[in-house]
């Protein structure tokens, strides 16, 4: 099917909506997002706790519950993956696409050796004889530069660092050669030491096995210093979109006030020691009681009427950089 | 290159001898032992290994290292929960080691801790009210009336509106409005240290920046010491006056915040810094990040702990351990290479520069 396919464009997502009934109340988790990737490309979702950024890729996946409404479209390679039957889902879930998530000792059997489990991941895919199983297992061991991949291979999770179960975790996801890998706040759990060497063993493992990775993060350093791509979420809804070169950096121009305080508000090396971060007050709305107007409009700080009336829509005002806000900073608004 | 002067201990904080520290650690070792399947000794973790420090009055010190590296035992046994195994921590005056039963309670009302996860110290089915007068009530401090009025008082401090947030329950606030009523009531009876266990890593980022600023803004309004324990290196920096690195149960440098993240002297120290993803799209990436993990805590490298993974480990640094010298005005390293000397001849492979592998050409092309 790829031979269709001669745009590059792998994951074409559009309008996408999950609703959920909470107490008798709709929750729009994630409300009209629409993004693409390209094959081999990189994109970073960034968003704080609540802003839709998992749902929205779980729904791709197909991991929600049952009940969850769904609406929108999601082509992978063409294929369209919102409104698949469960079976028929499971063959691109693993094969196409895989997920790796945050936390990987509760990705894991605790009571299954590391190589069984890959096997499995294997076989449940491919008709492969258990020793190629075992063979290819260990390949995949060897590929996210586990050492010792032959001992490791009959090690219980218990017996492996956190970082050692997340390159676990990632080879079970790289079974079947997936185009597209998502990895939800995967090294979030991770020292950071340990974080800088699994992002570069995804960067790697994507230009060896041309993958696409969309990786979900609350870490905006993590995006500019990884993606090729950025995607704000704030509230359900895609508030800034550009090329992260376009975002960061010297002369960078980012334009949605949320995405000036989520950079504001990281704490720098640069900046002097006990001095007053710069912060937005408030938490993000209630997603059953979400304002008229701009979602954001309660904690902005240049909110205006217009703003507190008719939400902005995510329009795009420059080449490749969207913004949905009345107001935009000016110069990238760095203070 | 001095060594620390006779008489000061060796990890003080430079040029306040006219000051008496607030809290004062001194060869610090705590120990567990391993039990193995049939309850056979099967190791003994050495999570800290003779730590020495000292706080000021009003002083922020700060400690970074990767998990496992002994930063949370090291404040427990502070606490003196566990007690430690050896060594001394003296505070206000007091050495903590020595007492027991009510006096240790008395002192301990001086010394507040905030977890990382504020559900799990909050008791769910206490009113936020309740939670942030407990403290109050059992150190018997005024009557119920004051108490109330005190409870306000508090949960004003931290940023919550009494009026809205005292009747509520812990499964009711948002992780940083329980993380400011697990601070309230840490700050009730007016501690004059605070030690902070990961107290803001679980918050998403632009609540954490509320958190800190409220952090800050009890140490300039109730002039706290803090403790600042946390993996996240800019953030410790941003509360710091001084930072100690540690690694395997050990300092391997302490100095004030600037120096250690602008000239640091211990490799680890330096490969942290380089870990730290950057703001600059791809400009900062590291070009050496550390390869593989910490050894195991229950048998540790000989001489320096850090040489296993070290770029510039010899033949001494598994011989002999490394003293703290003093290199600047309070920055100490223990290192027998440190970073302000050039690279010892021979340096070891441990360490390949990954000078612009393929993907971090892509990132940066």
């Amino acid at each position: 099917m790829s031979t269709l396919q001669t745009n590059g464009t792998l994951l074409e997502v559009e309008d996408l909506r999950v609703a959920f009934a909470a107490g008798g109340r709709e929750v729009r988790a994630v409300d009209g997002v629409s993004y693409k990737v390209d094959a081999g490309s990189t994109l970073a979702i960034i968003g704080e706790s609540g802003s839709g950024k998992t749902v929205g890729c779980r729904a791709i996946m197909g991991l929600l519950p049952a009940g969850t409404a769904i609406s929108g479209s999601a082509r992978l390679r063409g294929t369209e993956l919102i409104g698949l039957s469960d079976a028929a889902l499971r063959k691109h879930r693993g094969s196409d696409m895989a997920m790796v998530f945050q936390d990987p000792a509760r990705s894991l059997n605790p009571t299954m050796r590391v190589g069984a489990q890959i096997t499995e991941a294997i076989r449940t895919h491919r008709k492969v004889s258990k020793s190629e199983a075992h063979a290819q297992a260990v390949e995949l061991l060897r590929l996210v530069r586990i050492p010792a991949a032959d001992r490791r291979f009959y090690e219980y999770p218990h017996q492996l660092s956190g970082g050692m179960r997340q390159r676990v975790v990632i080879a079970m996801a790289l079974a079947c050669r997936p185009k597209l890998l998502i990895a939800d706040e995967a090294t979030t759990a991770l020292d950071v030491t340990t974080q800088a060497q699994i992002m570069e063993l995804l960067l790697e493992l994507q230009q060896e096995l041309d993958m696409a990775l969309i990786f979900i993060s609350h870490d905006l350093g993590l995006a500019a210093s990884y993606a090729d791509e950025v995607v704000v979420m704030y509230a359900g809804k895609i508030v800034e979109q550009a090329p992260a070169k376009r975002l960061f950096g010297a002369g960078g121009t980012v334009k949605m006030r949320y995405t000036r305080a989520l950079l504001d508000a990281i704490p720098h090396l640069e900046r002097p020691a006990h001095t007053e971060l710069p912060v937005v007050s408030g938490r993000p709305p209630d997603p059953t009681m979400l304002p008229p107007g701009c979602s954001f409009a309660p904690r902005c700080p240049s909110a205006a009427d217009d703003c507190r009336t008719t939400a902005p829509g995510l329009i795009e005002h420059a080449q490749s950089h969207r913004w949905a806000c009345w107001h935009p900073c000016e110069n990238g608004g760095a203070a | 290159m001095t060594q620390a002067p006779e008489g000061r201990p060796p990890w003080d904080a430079g040029g306040s001898e006219q000051k008496k520290p607030l809290l004062s650690v001194r060869d610090l070792v705590q120990e567990f032992v391993v039990r193995q399947a049939g309850g056979t000794r099967g190791g003994v973790v050495q999570a800290v290994s003779g730590v020495s420090f000292d706080i000021m009055p009003g002083e922020t010190l700060g400690i970074v290292g990767e998990t496992g590296s002994g930063k949370s035992t090291l404040a427990r046994a502070v606490l003196q929960a566990p007690r430690p195994k050896s060594g001394s921590v003296r505070f206000r005056e007091m050495e903590l080691t020595r007492l027991s039963g009510s006096a240790l309670i008395a002192a301990r009302r001086h010394m507040q801790f905030v977890w990382q996860d504020p559900f799990g110290s909050l008791d769910p089915k206490w009113q936020v009210r309740s939670i942030v007068e407990e403290p109050l009530a059992a150190h018997r401090a005024g009557d119920r009336n004051t108490r109330r009025k005190r409870v306000d008082e508090l949960l004003d401090l931290v940023g919550l509106d009494p009026a809205r947030y005292a009747k509520r329950h812990p499964r009711e606030l948002s992780g940083g409005q329980a993380q400011r009523v697990a601070i309230a009531r840490a700050v009730a009876l007016e501690p004059s240290l605070l030690i902070c266990d990961e107290a803001v890593s679980s918050l998403d980022v632009l609540i954490q920046a509320q958190v800190l600023n409220l952090f800050e803004r009890l140490r300039r309004e109730l002039g706290l010491s803090y403790l600042f324990i946390a993996h996240d290196l800019a953030l410790v920096k941003q509360v710091s006056d001084r930072v100690g690195v540690m690694y395997l149960g050990k300092f391997c440098e302490v100095g004030p915040g600037e120096l250690v993240y602008k000239q640091p002297l211990h490799p680890y120290t330096k490969a942290l810094l380089d870990s730290i993803p950057s703001t600059e799209p791809g400009a900062a990436r590291a070009t050496a990040t550390l390869t593989g993990e910490p050894p195991s805590p229950i048998s540790p490298p000989s001489g320096c702990r850090f040489r296993t993974r070290c770029p510039r480990a010899q033949d001494v640094c598994a011989s002999e351990v490394p003293q703290p010298r003093e290199l600047g005005p309070g920055h100490l390293v223990a290192c027998h290479f440190p970073l302000s000397q050039p690279a010892p001849a021979g340096t070891g492979p441990a360490v390949v520069p990954q000078a612009t592998t393929q993907a971090t050409a892509k990132a940066q092309g």
